[in-house]
C-alpha cells in the first residue's frame, strides 16, 4: 500500500519561497559587502584616490568657513614651554642645512609692489610680536613653543602685496615649501619668525627666518625661508602634493 | 541607517589606525595592512571623507531616536536592578531573545554605546579644530586629554563590537531584523 506523503508540494510552497527570498537578499547582502571590500582595499584605485581627493578640496572649503580671522590661538605661561623641543622635518636632524649669513636674502615676488629682496638686518628692523603657543603636528602629538617676529599681515602690507590675492606662498632652501590661503596669511598671530625661545633660531629651528602659525597644524610653519609669493595660483606644498589636507588648519 | 553606521564607524577606526601608527601614543602599532589608508595622508583623506557620512548618518538617527520615541521606549536603561537580574539571567543561557525587545543589559549596552559614539565625534571635532573650537578643546581638558579620550573612545567601540558581534553570532535570527529593520514585537512572536 503506498502511504500519502508527509507533506505535499503545496504544504511547502510558502516555506519555499521565504527560503527563496532569504537566498536572494543573502546574494544582494554579498554583492553590497564585496563592493565595500573591493573600495576600502583599492586605496590606489584611480576612481577612489579621485573621490578621496574630491573630499580633500571640499573638507578645504568647510575649514575656511569654519575659520575666523579674529579668534586667536591659546597662549601659555613660559613655565608650560615643552623642553626638550622636539626635532622635526621631513629629513633627519643630521641632515639640516645651515644658512649662510652673508648671502641669505628673503626674495618677494608676485602679486606685490615692492619686490626688493630682504637682508635678516632689514628684517630684524621691523616691529617683533612673542607668542608661546602649542605647536600641533599632524601626526597628532603636540608641544609648546616660544616665537618672536614680524607678524605676517605687517610685512605683506609693507611688501604692498595684493591683500585679495588667494595664496601666499613659501619657498625654503632645505627644499621645503608649503602655502596658505590669505585668510590665514593675515591671522593677527601668523608671523616670520626670527626668535625661538628667547635666541636668534639656530639651524633645527629653521635659521635664519620661519613661518609660524598656530592657526595651522605644524607642517605649514614652515622652516628655513628662502622666498615669498603672493599669488592666486594654487601652489600647494612639499606635503601637500602627496596627499596632506591643504588647509589643515586647527 | 544602521549599516551606514556601521560601515562608516568602521571606516573610522581603520582610518584611525593609520593616523595612530604615525606617532603611536602606547607602546604599540596597528599592522599597516589592516588599516584604511595604510600611511597618514591617505589614513586623515579616509577620516575626514568617512566622518560626513557618520556625521549625517548619527544626526538622522538621533532625531529619528529622539522623535519616534525608539529611545524612550526601547534603548533607556532601565536601572542597576534589572541590569543585574537580566545580566545573570543571560550568563545562565536563561534569558529568552525577544526580536525588537531589548532586555536591560541590551538597553545599557546600546546607551552606553551611543554615548561613546557622540563623545568620539566631539572629542575627535575638538582635536581636529583645535583653535575654531577651542572652547570645547579646553573642555575637555585641553587638545592632549582630548585626544587621549579620542583614542580611548575607539578602544571603547572595540569592545562594544567584540560583544555585539558575539551575541548577534549566537542569534543569528537577530541580523535578519538588523538587516530588514526590527520587526515590533507582536510580529515577531507570530513570525516563522
Amino acid at each position: 500500500m503506498k502511504r500519502p506523503p508527509a507533506l505535499t508540494q503545496k504544504q511547502l510552497a510558502p516555506e519555499l519561497n521565504t527560503l527563496q527570498r532569504r537566498g536572494l537578499i543573502k546574494a544582494g547582502l554579498s554583492l553590497g559587502a564585496l563592493g565595500l571590500l573591493t573600495g576600502c582595499d583599492l586605496s590606489t584605485h584611480a576612481g577612489i584616490d579621485a573621490a578621496l581627493w574630491a573630499m580633500l578640496r571640499f573638507n578645504d572649503r568647510v575649514q575656511a568657513a569654519l575659520f575666523s580671522p579674529t579668534r586667536l590661538a591659546q597662549t601659555y605661561p613660559a613655565s608650560a614651554i615643552t623642553k626638550p623641543f622636539r626635532f622635526n622635518a621631513y629629513y633627519e636632524e643630521w641632515q639640516v642645512r645651515e644658512y649662510d649669513p652673508d648671502n641669505w636674502r628673503l626674495s618677494v615676488s608676485g602679486l606685490v609692489t615692492e619686490k626688493s629682496a630682504w637682508t635678516l638686518q632689514q628684517l630684524a628692523a621691523l616691529p617683533q610680536e612673542e607668542q608661546i603657543t602649542r605647536h600641533i603636528c599632524i601626526e597628532g602629538w603636540s608641544q609648546i613653543g616660544q616665537w618672536r617676529g614680524i607678524p605676517l599681515h605687517a610685512f605683506l602690507r609693507r611688501i604692498g602685496a595684493d591683500l585679495r590675492a588667494r595664496y601666499v606662498a613659501f619657498k625654503c632652501f632645505d627644499g621645503y615649501s608649503t602655502s596658505l590661503d590669505m585668510a590665514s596669511a593675515l591671522h593677527p598671530q601668523t608671523i616670520l619668525a626670527l626668535e625661538f625661545l628667547g635666541k636668534p633660531l639656530a639651524d633645527e629651528w629653521g635659521a635664519p627666518l620661519r613661518l609660524r602659525i598656530p592657526t595651522k597644524l605644524g607642517f605649514k610653519s614652515a622652516k628655513n625661508l628662502q622666498s615669498i609669493e603672493v599669488t592666486n595660483t594654487y601652489p600647494g606644498g612639499f606635503w601637500e602634493d602627496q596627499g596632506y589636507d591643504w588647509f589643515s588648519g586647527t | 541607517m544602521h549599516w551606514v553606521g556601521a560601515v562608516s564607524i568602521l571606516c573610522m577606526i581603520l582610518s584611525g589606525w593609520a593616523i595612530y601608527n604615525a606617532s603611536p601614543s602606547l607602546p604599540f602599532t596597528f599592522p599597516p595592512q589592516l588599516t584604511l589608508g595604510r600611511w597618514l595622508a591617505a589614513g586623515i583623506a579616509w577620516h575626514i571623507s568617512t566622518m560626513w557620512v557618520l556625521f549625517v548618518d548619527g544626526i538622522a538617527y538621533l532625531l529619528y531616536g529622539i522623535f519616534s520615541g525608539h529611545f524612550r521606549r526601547d534603548i533607556r536603561p532601565l536601572g542597576p536592578r534589572a541590569v543585574l537580574r537580566d545580566l545573570t539571567a543571560a550568563l545562565r543561557l536563561r534569558l529568552p531573545h525577544q526580536l525588537g525587545h531589548y532586555n536591560a543589559v541590551q538597553r545599557l549596552l546600546y546607551t552606553g554605546v551611543i554615548a561613546v559614539i557622540c563623545l568620539a565625534v566631539v572629542t575627535g571635532l575638538s582635536i581636529w579644530k583645535s583653535v575654531q573650537f577651542g572652547w570645547l578643546t579646553d573642555g575637555f581638558g585641553g587638545y592632549p586629554i582630548a585626544r587621549g579620550i579620542h583614542l580611548a573612545m575607539m578602544f571603547a567601540l572595540l569592545a562594544f563590537l567584540a560583544v555585539h558581534l558575539v551575541l548577534v553570532a549566537v542569534y543569528p535570527r537577530t541580523l535578519l531584523a538588523m538587516i530588514l529593520s526590527t520587526p515590533r514585537a507582536s510580529e515577531s512572536e507570530t513570525a516563522p
